[in-house]
This record gives C-alpha cells, sequence and structure tokens, in this order.
C-alpha cells in the first residue's frame, strides 16, 4: 500500500520538476534571444535557417495531405446530416470555421511535434551522449543558444506558416467534396465559406500554432539535452518527448480555444 | 617548479549515492604534462571534469590562476575556456559538419577572423595531426584514431594554454596510440602547453609524463616524478603500474560472500 502512495508522489514530484526545468529552458530560451544579442551573442542566422528549413519547408508535403483529407473528412461527415435539414450549404462554413480555429493549428502541430519534435530529441539526445554537448560548452559554446534558441525561433516562426497553408488546404479539401459530390455551384460555395470565416478565426488558430511551435521545441530540447544512457536513453528521450508534446498540445488547445471562448473572441 | 596553474583543494564529489571524489588535492604547474592515472571508475575523468568547469564540486574548490572557478558566472568561465581545449574520449566531433568545419568551429565563433585565414589555420592545425587533405570528410567517414586527431586538431584550433585529455590513446591500435602521444609531447614541448591527461594506459604514461598522479577511491594516493612512481614503496601504485590482478586492489568481491550469494 504504502508503495502506491510512493510511486504516485514520487510521479507527481518528477513531474513537478521537469515542469520547472522545462520554464527554467524557456526563461532561458527567451534570455538568449532578448538579452544575448546586446552582449554580441546573438544566435547565428544561419543555423535558424538550416532549422527552418528543416522545420517548415520539408514539412510541407505531409502538412498538405493532413490538410487535405482533414477537410475532405469533415465535409463527408457533416453533409449527410446538413443535408437532412436541407442546409447542405453550410458544409462550406463549418469546414472553414472548424479547420482554421481548431483542426488546422492542432492536426498540424501534431504532426510536427512527431516530426520535428522528435528529430530534436533524438539529435540533441544524440549529441548529449556522444559528449557533443560538453565539447560546446568547453567550447565556452552555450549549448542553449547554439542549439535551443534556432530550433525555438524556427518553430514559432514556421508552424504558423504551415498552419495557414494547412487551412487553405483543408478549406481545399472540403470544397473538392462540396462542388463534385454535394454538386453546391463553386462559387457559391467560395461565398459561403468567406461569408462565415472571419479574420478572428484564421487569427486565434495562428496564436494556437505560436504556442505548440514554442511547445513542441521546448519540450523535444529539453528532453534531447536531459537525455542519459546511451542509444536506450535516446530512444526513451524521443517517445517521452512526443508523449508530453501531444499531451501538451491538446492541453494548450483546452486551455486557449477557453481563453478565447470567455474572452468572446 | 613553476607557478601553479591549477590548484585542487580538497575536493569532494557524490553522485547520487556514490561517493566520486573524497577530498582530492592536487597543483598543476604551468607548462608541465601531468598524467592522472588510475582504475576504471576511481573518478579521474570526474577529477578532470572539475578542471574544465563542467562540474562543480560539493565541497572544496578549484582555482584556476588564482580564480576560484565555483565562484565564476557563466561570462567568466566562459573567458577560461576560451584559454583551454579539450580532447574527450570519444573525440566528440559534431556529426552534422565536415572536418573542416568541426576544426573551425571554435575559430568561427570567438574570432572574427577572415574565411580565407580561418581556412588556412584549419589546414596547419591538420597537418600537425597528420590529417591534412581529409577537411571534407564527415565525422562517420572516419575511424577511431582519425577521429581523435581530428578532437586534437580542434582543441588546439585557438591555441590554448592548457589542453585536456581524456583517456586520449584508450581503444587505438598501439601505433596510433604511439603517434598521438608524441602530438602530445609536441605540443607541450615547442608550444609549450600545459597538459593534463586522463589515461590508464600505462605505456602512454610513462612516455608523455612530466609528473603522475594515482588516483584511487577518490584520493590521490601518491604523486610524483616518473622514476618516482617507477620506484614507489606504495603496494597500490606498484600494482597498478605492473598490472597485476593479485595485490591490495580486490578486483573481485569477497570470495565468502559469493557462495552463500550462489546457494541462496
Amino acid at each position: 500500500m504504502g508503495n502506491i502512495f510512493e510511486n504516485i508522489g514520487g510521479g507527481v514530484i518528477g513531474t513537478g520538476r521537469r515542469i520547472i526545468d522545462v520554464l527554467a529552458l524557456f526563461v532561458d530560451v527567451l534570455y538568449w534571444i532578448f538579452v544575448g544579442p546586446f552582449k554580441g551573442k546573438a544566435a547565428k542566422r544561419e543555423g535558424i535557417f538550416e532549422q527552418m528549413l528543416f522545420v517548415g519547408v520539408k514539412s510541407i508535403l505531409i502538412v498538405f495531405f493532413v490538410g487535405l483529407f482533414t477537410g475532405i473528412v469533415i465535409a463527408m461527415q457533416t453533409a449527410p446530416q446538413l443535408d437532412s435539414l436541407g442546409a447542405v450549404i453550410y458544409v462550406a462554413g463549418l469546414v472553414a470555421v472548424s479547420i482554421t480555429r481548431e483542426l488546422g493549428p492542432v492536426l498540424t502541430g501534431l504532426v510536427i511535434a512527431g516530426r520535428v519534435g522528435a528529430a530534436f530529441a533524438a539529435e540533441l539526445g544524440t549529441m548529449k551522449v556522444t559528449e557533443q554537448v560538453e565539447a560546446l560548452e568547453g567550447m565556452a559554446l552555450n549549448p542553449v543558444r547554439f542549439l535551443v534558441v534556432p530550433r525555438f525561433l524556427a518553430l514559432i516562426i514556421m508552424l504558423p506558416c504551415l498552419t495557414i497553408f494547412a487551412d487553405a488546404v483543408g478549406i481545399f479539401g472540403g470544397y473538392l467534396i462540396g462542388v463534385f459530390n454535394l454538386n453546391i455551384n463553386s462559387a457559391l460555395y467560395i461565398d459561403t465559406t468567406f461569408r462565415f470565416l472571419t479574420a478572428k478565426d484564421v487569427v486565434t488558430g495562428v496564436i494556437k500554432s505560436v504556442v505548440f511551435g514554442g511547445i513542441i521545441a521546448l519540450i523535444g530540447c529539453y528532453y534531447g539535452l536531459n537525455t542519459r544512457g546511451g542509444a536506450e536513453g535516446v530512444g526513451k528521450a524521443t517517445t517521452t518527448s512526443i508523449v508530453s508534446s501531444f499531451i501538451l498540445i491538446i492541453l494548450a488547445d483546452c486551455v486557449l480555444t477557453a481563453v478565447f471562448f470567455f474572452s468572446d473572441m | 617548479m613553476g607557478e601553479v596553474i591549477i590548484d585542487i583543494r580538497n575536493v569532494y564529489k557524490k553522485f547520487g549515492d556514490r561517493q566520486i571524489l573524497s577530498g582530492v588535492d592536487l597543483q598543476v604547474y604551468k607548462g608541465e604534462t601531468l598524467v592522472i592515472m588510475g582504475g576504471s571508475g576511481c573518478g579521474k575523468s570526474t577529477l578532470l571534469r572539475h578542471m574544465t568547469g563542467a562540474i562543480k564540486p560539493d565541497t572544496g574548490s578549484v582555482y584556476m590562476r588564482g580564480q576560484d572557478m565555483g565562484e565564476l558566472n557563466e561570462d567568466g568561465l566562459d573567458a577560461l575556456r576560451k584559454k583551454f581545449g579539450m580532447l574527450f574520449q570519444s573525440a566528440a566531433l559534431f556529426d552534422s559538419l565536415n572536418v573542416r568545419d568541426n576544426v573551425c568551429m571554435p575559430l568561427r565563433e570567438h574570432t572574427k577572423l577572415d574565411e580565407s585565414i580561418m581556412k588556412i589555420m584549419v589546414k596547419m592545425k591538420l597537418e600537425l595531426v597528420g590529417l591534412r587533405g581529409f577537411e571534407n570528410l564527415m565525422p562517420a567517414q572516419l575511424s577511431g584514431g582519425m577521429k581523435k586527431r581530428v578532437g586534437l586538431a580542434r582543441a588546439i584550433a585557438m591555441d590554448p594554454e592548457i589542453i585536456f585529455y581524456d583517456e586520449p590513446t584508450t581503444g587505438l591500435d598501439p601505433i596510433v596510440a604511439s603517434v598521438i602521444d608524441k602530438l602530445i609531447l609536441d605540443l607541450s614541448n615547442k608550444l609549450s602547453i600545459t597538459s593534463i591527461v586522463v589515461t590508464h594506459d600505462m605505456n602512454s604514461v610513462f612516455r608523455i609524463a612530466d609528473r603522475i598522479a594515482m588516483l584511487h577511491e577518490g584520493r590521490i594516493l601518491q604523486v610524483g616524478t616518473k622514476d618516482e612512481i617507477r620506484n614507489t614503496d606504495n603496494p597500490l601504485v606498484k600494482q597498478f603500474i605492473n598490472g597485476e590482478s593479485e595485490g591490495p586492489i580486490n578486483f573481485f568481491m569477497d570470495s565468502e560472500g559469493y557462495l552463500e550469494e550462489l546457494t541462496k
């Protein structure tokens, strides 16, 4: 019996410590972004671009497919319901709003957490266990400035871009079903989409994606830099980072949606 | 003896429940090659990491040029770190960069030299370790010995005053090992660099050392010149340098407990 409480207590303490550590890493990252440049120690621009390329450009294809299929699925799932009300045209608005507000940012975030966050954890984890991180420190190069900041910046810049792209593709997916399967007039579909879609929908989605980007980068880098125990440790860091990112993304989505909901955005 | 460059005073360090260092006192003099030897897991690498500032002692202090490293902030520590180079056990080359960029890394980050000058400097450093012409290879394409030599080229890229070597010859064939030893000797003789070498490779110890410190169970057993160590009276040191399995250092657990554990 005592064991159960010990385990639960240990788990809670461990989680609490990790949360504090991640927040400390976040503060460190902010320091290097905002204070570092004034001390002549800015993150390298090439490093940031390299990461942006990896995070953004090379993720376009999977984000394209995820967005497209999500749009198609929502249109197909909702069409029969709306049809029974004689309101099949509202598929356009439903697809547009649900994609931009919710599914675009969240699904893009999850896909990128799986692709990019995991890669960060694995790469930094390998660097950690092969003494490369210590080598950086030994050369008087701060690992946070050198490894985490470029990845963090790349994600909070590129994830919103990918999200807007996913939004557009998702709406296009809905359009394909609406026009070719539900036989809605093309001009009418587009018109209805923009009648329901407001800038607020897109903006709240983009705000979410900035937060998700930060979460993915911090979690991936945190688990990477705290890897212990060789190849096994790298594997563990990678999986833990994905699971943690997923949970935190969903949690942050819930919190942000509530904030937008109650502040009437 | 010259000026003391690193002064370790009564350092204790614990990892979890394991006491790694228990009261280490050691002085390193400018320009000498000091070898720290001892069995695996006796705390050699931990001691080395205290000197580079990667680990801070639980109690006691490490002074580098009279400055207490435990009290320096990140900037102060970085200023010191620019003056020393480190060769890691696994070479610790950056996987994503080729040989040239690996060696170039400290120069690129800490100096404002022109790209063409850096290229020349990299060539010179690689020539020193006998690897000129390998600039464009990636670390994955190199053998273990070559990686260590590139690691050494990187360690000396900034023309450091102190170089730390963590098991520089472990896992290398005898010829490459002696090449590395010769490099260490050359660097300290020609450029009068202070070298601190952690190793348990006896051939290498007697080739390169000016002074030898024997570390055992977190304490310094004896410090002395090559001859003093060779003619030591300390049975532990004697057993270690002769590589004998029988002696005061017990490799096996207590034999009485063994039978009990087997039949439990």
